[in-house]
């Protein structure tokens, strides 16, 4: 189009736009008012603008700050039961029972569902502490890999027709005198052993052979021999002033570890004015947990050991003019003649007992035992223990009867031989041989997947039961909760195929009225009955115990037994198989919060490994992670190498109960199984295979770099002074130092105390812990990128030589300092300090900076990396609604992306402070336990409130002993630890 | 005053004001060379890979990094720094060269900022990504609220942060358009089609070029000059105290806001140096950022490097003079000799001893040397921030704890795709602003021809 225009100016728009502007600039005098505004123009301000601004943003705020409300359909009871009240938790005394392994238990129900173990503190055997295990059984209740119905060749059917069908088959081979066999783990209930025997009067050819994965058959067999009494004796560690062991990890799993770890630490607590402590050696090939416990430890070889011991019962011999063997004893690699001087002197006061399953070399433990006079006195053959009663030759008996088609029934009790057997292979033929088989079991395991007939036993929360740990100690296990499949009672199914009408329970009641109470008559058994419940045990153990006659003519055998033994030479390595903390002989292998226990030694999860001695991994070129074969003449198994200080020269320790290849979905496939290793001899052959597979470690750096972490002294300078090994604590509370006003307490000030020289590391506070706070499980990977989510976790450094170091143990938890480092900087103010000195994370106000993690000297502080529940990638018990059931309902289950922490229980201390307040007083000592705390088997842990000055906890504060770690930081804090000390005769460094 | 005959012309080539607007604005005014296709196409596809880094990370959570219990931070912070670090060039460039009236400052100032705003953008997105729960990141705010009211904890660097990050973006963002205003409207005055006219008739906000539009420009830039001054300083003193204020070994120096400002201006200066290089080779604009422009920059590098070498001696002395042990470790047993001493030898070579080459006249007139050192300082400084972010992590007080870090795929798409960003709004930057102050160089046209008098 053409363009017309009128002027030159109306050509040239720039300058016609500048003449528009002078213009305006021309009427308002040049300058713009302070408001911005054109007075009378329609045209948006300044002021408008900001005004839209301002709106907007706080609508943005608004709508931001609005959360979302999770909606929870809670319903309400119809009828209410009398003892449920919402949000108050019952209490049950039980007994956690599983195989040869006995604790004596409470357990919190919420709701009707039980969510924590605690230990029962009425027990004589227990006495209040637990393990790991024992701790994690309750996550297995809700473990929806359970078996859920009966099976029948792995189908499922009803009970009727189980019944039916197993009644038949018994009725007509007993009636044609067949033979029936009940294979059984080892029993410690009364009862149960009385409805065998009620079986076998009813099947007359039925006969009972006892099987424990982790056999202690040579004990049973050399007790039998020497004393004529085939039982494990109760040992009293408490009453040793001198404890020498070769290879059993008394502490962690051999026979009672709780009951030991419990009767250890007591005689080697310190308190003040305290004089006398044990002294305990140990001999062994790996790097166990009661090892890196003990004064003095030697590395040995396997084969070691008998040889070693014959020349310590040589050398006691000599000294109490016993006869000494002379023939053919192998030179001693170790001089074991100051270890008897040291023996001798503390005769009846003594203890040596041996992991071994080889029966004359507990013929010679037996017969040095008895040379010190200990039998009576640190021995009680009399009032024995019922934990192990499988005899081995008894197992291949039965297995070569089974081949030879001699057995027609076998009724499995709670056992898995398919899985833990060394030559599984030929009792899965036997089992093929037989008329029938049975397995009652909790899991479809290995041996149930072989069977006719599966019968789905209940979780020990579900059940009755009665057991009798140690003679006279009895106590109950009833039901917490109803069951959640269709599952029975084990002892119900033999009480269904002797066609019994009586349920369990009945039995048991029946039994302990005619065989325990003391009151026979229908109301004093009420009476007591109610009390034993309530209290979970009843114990009656007046009896005295007396020195056994030895048969001496058992010692010549036993030493003649020794000098065949030699297993043929099958490589350079000896092997040592050992059962884990964590996961023992694999029952509970399909619990993930056991699977994630990192080994106290090793601090490998998830998996087991082969360990190695460092000589020997640098020799061969092995760092941690690479695979090697290791193979002997039954067995091959490839495995990752986890090179351990301490571990004897040439030998490799490899845990059992891996491997599992039904034990449901955590636990399928988990590291190698290494039971077929049992039993074979020790020599094995080991092949590097090249390959390197990261193992899921918690800790990498194993050595203290000098700083004054974990302060240490030797028994005699203790003596001298209390205060030795921890000189700096008082150099460092005079030069404590801050610009902060200092935090006060009106109130309560909480504190910790954790005694070094009590706590053995056994792992039970990491998995209370757990429990108690919804702690989640992240799984092998993140493992490895070391994010463990546990909220206490044990260091474990190593210090002198690689070769045979000394171990240390030290839980680390949140140490709520009071001038604590990550309150400061948090941008958002999400960690604060409370009155009664315990530092709050809230996780409602948490962006997850991560700043306070960084910021904390000691690294407690834990990041929810992922969402850990109801996330598909974490498929462990928080991805199911069963598994969730056993979430603390009074702990937030924490969302993706915040921080959290240990929080000294505070719902505890909440529920106590509000019953405290109901009852119109202050609280007091014991009110309240934190979960760590509770269950402690060696009563390492003190909580308590330091305003207090007569409290425990204050005591132990201003014991010389206490310290509190990373002091030189004077960020003051409420945890304070307790110096270690060696019961060692000089301290070599 | 600056004397033209003992420092020599500030733009060379006997120029006339109509051939510094002809000069630069032909960038804007003509069809970029197939260079800057292939570069935009690179920085987009480097941009696609941190977009799916950010997918990965709001899907999955901040598990998706590398980072652990025990090293809480990673690349995103090392990566947050050494951007902030960058991003001080431009304002500290303009600010300080203004105050110490060097007049040579305008040719390069203009880039300089543009490049100031893109790092501090990139900055910025990293502890925002950082953050476990980025829906939350309103709680650093201070603002009334009914939580309580909950505030802030002003005593947390990390809430110093927001505020200092903040303000300099917004102060650096303004201070350069500002300050384009006239050049965007001498742009829009060439422009010849009519939707370029529309829009940059709407960027320069209608400025007729009267000398009430000169005033305020000037008052206005000499008030955010005189605020960016401050802020310039502050805000790498603040960043410094997100580490100096913990007692972590390694962080907990007083020496750190000064060292950190300093290295910022190194890292800064370095990356104006490449960035000038380019625009000079690529566009052919020797005669506004001459030789003795970079010149001055290596000089200024070298002076900086020395006081950067003066800090890494001082934290050193002082872990040793301290006696404290924890500090010895780190700074002996692991930064010098430990799992990451690569990092501390690239540090310590790439920002203070490569630099000393600079001494050298032929070094400093060598393009490509210079080019090369700029990038290698550049590393350098990276690495300076892993050196305190990394090592000083994974090996702190309790030995139990200690950790390696490496990063995750999804870190290193981040820092990629803030690369990515960057390049692409430098790209844009060249294709559609004046990258080079057109009304300030007529400003000092006057000292750029030897008169005859």
């Amino acid at each position: 189009m053409k363009k017309y225009w009128k002027s030159l100016e109306e050509e040239n728009g720039a300058e016609a736009a500048a003449n528009e502007m002078a213009k305006v600039d021309h009427i308002h005098g040049g300058c713009v008012d302070l408001n911005g505004e054109i007075p009378g123009s329609t045209i948006a301000s300044r002021r408008d603008f900001l005004k839209l601004c301002g709106f907007s943003l706080t609508a943005a705020t608004i709508a931001a700050s609005c959360e979302q409300q999770a909606i929870h359909k809670a319903i309400p009871f119809v009828i209410k039961p009398e003892e449920v009240l919402s949000g108050v938790a019952n209490y049950y005394a039980s007994t956690f029972i599983d195989g040869p392994e006995y604790c004596s238990v409470v357990v919190k129900t919420r709701e009707g569902r039980p969510i924590k173990i605690e230990g029962n503190e009425l027990s004589g055997i227990s006495r209040g502490g637990t393990s790991a295990r024992v701790q994690a059984s309750v996550l297995s209740l809700y473990d929806s890999g359970r078996l859920q119905e009966p099976l029948q060749k792995s189908v499922k059917t009803t009970w009727e027709h189980v019944d039916q069908n197993i009644r038949s088959v018994l009725n007509t081979v007993n009636s044609q005198a067949g033979k029936i066999v009940i294979l059984s783990s080892s029993i410690i209930s009364p009862s149960t052993k009385n409805i065998y025997k009620d079986f076998i009067a009813k099947y007359s050819s039925t006969r009972v052979v006892y099987y424990d994965a982790a056999s202690s058959s040579g004990m049973l067999t050399a007790n039998q021999k020497t004393f004529g009494k085939q039982v494990i004796p109760a040992y009293k560690f408490d009453k040793a002033a001198v404890i020498v062991s070769f290879s059993a990890d008394f502490l962690g799993t051999w026979i009672s570890p709780i009951e030991f770890t419990k009767q250890y630490s007591g005689s080697r607590r310190l308190q003040k004015g305290a004089n006398a402590m044990s002294r305990h050696i140990q001999f062994e090939s790996g790097m166990s947990l009661t090892g890196s416990n003990a004064d003095e430890r030697f590395p040995i070889k396997p084969s070691e050991e008998a040889g070693l011991l014959i020349h310590l019962y040589n050398h006691i011999a000599i000294l109490s003019g016993f006869g000494v063997f002379e023939e053919s004893v192998p030179d001693a690699t170790i001089d074991m003649s100051s270890l008897a001087d040291e023996l001798w002197k503390n005769r009846g006061k003594s203890l040596v007992v041996s992991g071994t399953n080889n029966e004359h070399v507990q013929v010679v433990v037996n017969a040095i035992n008895h040379m010190l006079g200990n039998y009576g006195q640190t021995i009680d053959l009399d009032n024995h223990s019922n934990f192990k009663q499988g005899i081995d030759a008894e197992m291949d008996l039965l297995i070569s009867e089974m081949n030879e088609g001699k057995i027609d029934v076998l009724l499995m009790n709670d056992v898995n031989p398919v899985y833990s057997l060394k030559d599984s292979g030929r009792f899965v033929e036997g089992l093929k041989k037989l008329k029938l088989s049975a397995s009652i079991s909790g899991y479809p395991d290995e041996t149930a997947a072989l069977v006719n007939y599966v019968c789905p036993s209940d979780h020990y929360l579900e059940s009755w039961d009665d057991s009798e740990p140690v003679k006279g100690y009895y106590s109950l296990a009833q039901p917490v909760i109803n069951r959640l499949f269709n599952t029975r009672n084990a002892q119900e199914n033999f009480l269904k195929w002797m066609e019994s009408e009586s349920s369990y329970e009945d039995y048991v009641r029946e039994y302990w009225k005619k065989n325990i109470s003391p009151a026979k008559d229908d109301y004093g058994f009420r009476q007591f009955w109610t009390t034993s419940l309530q209290n979970g045990v009843y114990e009656n153990s007046a009896s005295s115990s007396s020195s056994p006659k030895l048969k001496a003519e058992v010692l010549n055998n036993a030493l003649a037994g020794l000098r065949q033994n030699g297993s043929e030479l099958f490589g350079d390595f000896e092997i040592a198989c050992y059962e884990s903390i964590a996961i023992g002989s694999g029952t509970q292998a399909n619990n993930p919060w056991l699977q994630e226990l990192p080994d106290p030694v090793s601090k490998v999860s998830w998996e087991n490994f082969a360990a190695i001695s460092p000589k020997n991994a640098t020799e061969s070129g092995l760092k941690n992670g690479d695979l090697i074969t290791i193979s002997s003449a039954s067995a091959t198994i490839k495995i990752p190498v986890l090179i351990q200080p301490g571990q004897a020269q040439n030998t490799i320790s490899v845990a059992l109960g891996y491997g599992r290849q039904r034990a449901g979905k955590v636990g399928d496939n988990v590291g190698s199984n290494a039971f077929p290793f049992i039993g074979q001899g020790y020599s094995v052959k080991v092949e590097k295979s090249g390959e390197n597979r990261p193992l899921a470690l918690t800790q990498s750096h194993h050595s203290m770099e000098g700083r004054p972490i974990v302060r240490e002294t030797i028994f005699d300078k203790y003596l001298e002074d209390p205060a030795s090994g921890n000189e700096m604590h008082a150099k460092s509370k005079a030069a404590a130092v801050t610009l902060y006003d200092p935090a006060v307490h009106h109130s309560y000030h909480w504190g910790l105390s954790i005694d070094l020289n009590a706590c053995t590391g056994c792992g039970n506070c990491i998995i209370s812990c757990q429990a108690e706070n919804n702690v989640p499980v992240i799984g092998k990977e993140e493992i490895r990128k070391r994010r463990i989510m546990h909220w206490l976790r044990i260091d474990r450094y190593y210090s002198d030589s690689v070769d045979n170091p000394r171990v240390y143990h030290q839980p680390v938890m949140c140490q709520h300092c009071n001038s604590a480092p990550c309150e400061n900087v948090c941008p958002v103010a999400a960690t604060m300090h409370s009155d009664d000195g315990l530092n709050h994370q809230t996780y409602n106000r948490c962006i997850g900076t991560r700043y306070c993690m960084n910021n904390c000297p000691y690294k407690v502080r834990r990041f929810n990396w992922f969402a850990y529940s109801e996330n598909d990638k974490f498929d462990f018990h928080m991805n199911s609604d069963l598994g969730r059931m056993v979430l603390n309902p009074d702990v937030v289950v924490r969302s993706r992306g915040v921080v959290e922490k240990c929080s000294m229980c505070i719902q505890r201390l909440q529920e106590a402070k509000v019953k405290a307040k109901l009852e119109n007083r202050l609280m007091v000592e014991g009110d309240i336990k934190t979960a760590c705390m509770q269950s402690c088997p060696a009563d390492a842990i003190v909580f308590g409130d330091l305003n207090d000055d007569n409290s425990t906890i204050s005591k132990n504060f201003s014991d010389e002993r206490h310290y509190h770690l990373l002091e030189e930081l004077s960020i003051f804090p409420s945890v304070g630890y307790m110096t270690k000390v060696r019961n060692k005769k000089e301290q070599t460094t | 005053m600056y004397n033209i005959s003992v420092r020599g012309p500030v733009i060379k080539g006997n120029k006339t004001v109509q051939d510094v607007t002809a000069d630069i604005c032909k960038p804007i005014e003509t069809k970029p060379g197939n260079w800057w296709y292939v570069s935009l196409t690179i920085s987009l596809i480097f941009m696609v890979f941190g977009a799916w880094s950010v997918y990965v990370l709001f899907d999955e959570g901040i598990g998706s990094f590398g980072v652990n219990n025990t090293v809480s931070w990673g690349w995103c912070i090392i990566n947050f720094v050494w951007w902030v670090g960058i991003g001080h060039a431009g304002t500290a460039f303009s600010i300080f060269l203004l105050i110490l009236r060097q007049k040579w400052r305008t040719s390069i100032n203009r880039a300089a900022e543009a490049m100031t705003v893109a790092a501090i953008i990139c900055a910025g997105a990293f502890p925002l990504l950082h953050m476990g729960r980025l829906h939350y990141a309103f709680f650093v705010f201070p603002y009334p609220n009914t939580r309580g009211p909950i505030w802030l904890n002003f005593n947390s660097p990390l809430g110093w942060d927001v505020v200092a990050i903040g303000t300099y973006l917004m102060t650096s963002a303004m201070f350069w358009y500002i300050g384009m205003i006239p050049d965007l409207a001498t742009v829009r005055d060439r422009a010849r089609s009519k939707l370029k006219k529309f829009l940059y008739g709407v960027a320069s906000f209608g400025w007729n070029g009267s000398s009430q539009n000169w005033l305020r420009l000037e008052t206005l830039s000499w008030i955010l000059g005189g605020l960016a001054a401050a802020l310039v300083v502050s805000v790498h003193s603040i960043v410094a105290m997100d580490f100096a204020t913990s007692v972590l070994p390694g962080w907990h120096t007083t020496i750190f806001p000064p060292y950190f400002v300093v290295g910022a201006i190194l890292s800064g200066f370095a990356m104006v140096l490449t960035l000038m290089i380019i625009i000079r080779k690529i566009y052919k604009l020797d005669n506004y950022i001459t030789d003795s422009h970079l010149n001055a920059i290596c000089k200024i590098l070298l002076f900086i490097s020395l006081i950067m070498g003066t800090a890494y001696v001082t934290e050193m002395f002082m872990a040793w003079y301290s006696g404290n042990e924890f500090e010895i470790f780190t700074f002996f047993h692991n930064r010098i000799t430990g799992e990451y001493n690569i990092a501390f030898w690239i540090m310590l070579s790439g920002n203070a001893i490569i630099p000393q080459l600079f001494w050298f006249k032929k070094v400093r007139q060598n393009m490509v040397i210079i080019f090369l050192i700029s990038i290698i300082i550049n590393i350098g400084m990276w690495f300076e921030r892993y050196v305190i972010v990394i090592t000083s992590l994974t090996k702190d007080m309790l030995p139990a704890n200690w950790a390696s870090y490496s990063p995750s795929l999804v870190e290193i798409g981040l820092f990629i795709g803030t690369i990515g960003f960057f390049v692409t709004f430098i790209l844009l930057f060249f294709r559609h602003l004046p990258m080079i102050s057109i009304n300030e160089v007529k400003g000092i046209l006057k000292y750029s021809q030897v008169k005859n008098k």
